[in-house]
């Protein structure tokens, strides 16, 4: 009898340090009731848009406002993992995975403290597969850009997006065959692995995480990565394609 | 499994860059010619949320989840490195519209092509490694 009581006792304890802990609301229950409110309004999305409800709004181009709220809840979330986000660093990892230690000293470092990031570069292949094969839907308009968009790219004889995230100019099969959209493609894969190197970063790890955490040499690459961008875009783009 | 967080939060990155189509060739020409707020108004959204969060973290002495005080490093100070690099970084962008993030997830998303992007990538990243020490920083 006395140590049902000592049972019951204990059992209240843990209720009541359970309930003073969730009513204290410590920050980081905060976050994880916030997730699970995200959780829950993503399934109530996914459900409505299995009903065929807001289908449209699901399939359609996720507006900048929502996007723009999950980019920097993933740049917090991670370094609430006690790590931060940085794309471009991975480039570096499968260097030093294929070898590349043997010849720079830049490639020798213990790559497997680096396994958690390449765990975030498979999710995001598995969500970008996700997104095209059950976030999708031909009926639905995606890709619509500025008309003045389209024609200049038609002008440079890019194919009009319709509803397409890459043009065919530069990514169908056929396209491949060409050697010069090879090259396009090899040499602008070259200017991104080195740029985001040389400058230590690239749209996430300077744009996103550099600019929350008011950097100022984040500041600096970013006004690089536009002069770089504008002078490809606007001057080198049309000659190259033409 | 301890990697089963990281492959979420990379899932869902991947899922907000490819509905928001921020790996868009098509968008990144739009942003660079100011024809489209959407791309601007994405890093925009991200920075604030970003920069309010962090500011959060660190008035409330907030722990990671293995206890461990958060404390971000700041970026090594320099000029040279980060306007030449990200210049160079930028007209790759411009010119195939894919960052680092991206090329990953376009491939996932069965754009083989882009493994050619990746490539060159690697290949950029290695020439980095072994010019860095004759490179002004």
């Amino acid at each position: 009898m006395t140590r049902i009581l000592a049972d019951l006792r204990g059992f209240q304890n843990q209720y009541n340090k359970l309930h003073s802990d969730i009513f204290g609301l410590s920050l980081i229950r905060v976050i994880l009731i916030a997730l699970c409110i995200m959780f829950t309004a993503f399934h109530l999305l996914l459900f409505l848009q299995q009903n065929k409800i807001i289908m449209d709004i699901f399939y359609g181009t996720w507006p900048w406002y929502v996007s723009g709220f999950l980019i920097g809840s993933v740049m917090l979330l991670l370094i609430y993992f006690g790590k931060t986000f940085g794309m471009s660093s991975n480039l570096r990892t499968m260097c030093t995975i294929l070898g590349a230690g043997k010849t720079s000293d830049f490639f020798r470092f213990d790559w497997k403290a680096q396994r958690w990031n390449l765990a975030v570069v498979l999710g995001a292949m598995l969500g970008g597969f996700i997104a095209v094969t059950y976030l999708s839907d031909p009926t639905v308009p995606t890709v619509v850009l500025n008309p003045t968009t389209v024609t200049e790219v038609q002008q440079m004889h890019i194919d009009a997006p319709d509803g397409k995230l890459m043009p065919d100019a530069l990514s169908s099969a056929e396209a491949l065959k060409s050697p010069k959209v090879l090259a396009i493609l090899l040499i602008g894969g070259l200017l991104v692995g080195f740029g985001t190197r040389y400058a230590g970063g690239c749209t996430s790890g300077h744009a996103i995480t550099g600019l929350s955490n008011l950097q100022l040499p984040s500041l600096i690459a970013v006004i690089g990565f536009f002069i770089g961008g504008l002078l490809m875009s606007w001057i080198l783009l049309p000659l190259i394609l033409k | 499994m301890k990697f089963i967080k990281y492959l979420l939060v990379g899932l869902l990155f991947g899922i907000v860059l490819t509905k928001s189509e921020a790996v868009s060739w098509y968008r990144i020409y739009e942003m660079f010619h100011f024809q489209s707020f959407h791309m601007f108004g994405i890093i925009g959204t991200a920075v604030v949320v970003g920069v309010i969060g962090l500011q959060i973290f660190k008035i409330s002495n907030l722990k990671d989840i293995d206890g461990q005080p958060i404390i971000l490093a700041d970026k090594e100070k320099g000029f040279t490195r980060y306007l030449v690099g990200g210049l160079l970084f930028g007209l790759g962008w411009g010119l195939v519209g894919t960052c680092p993030g991206p090329i990953f997830i376009l491939i996932g998303a069965g754009f083989w092509g882009i493994g050619v992007v990746l490539i060159g990538a690697l290949v950029g990243t290695y020439l980095y490694g072994l010019l860095k020490n004759k490179l002004p920083h």
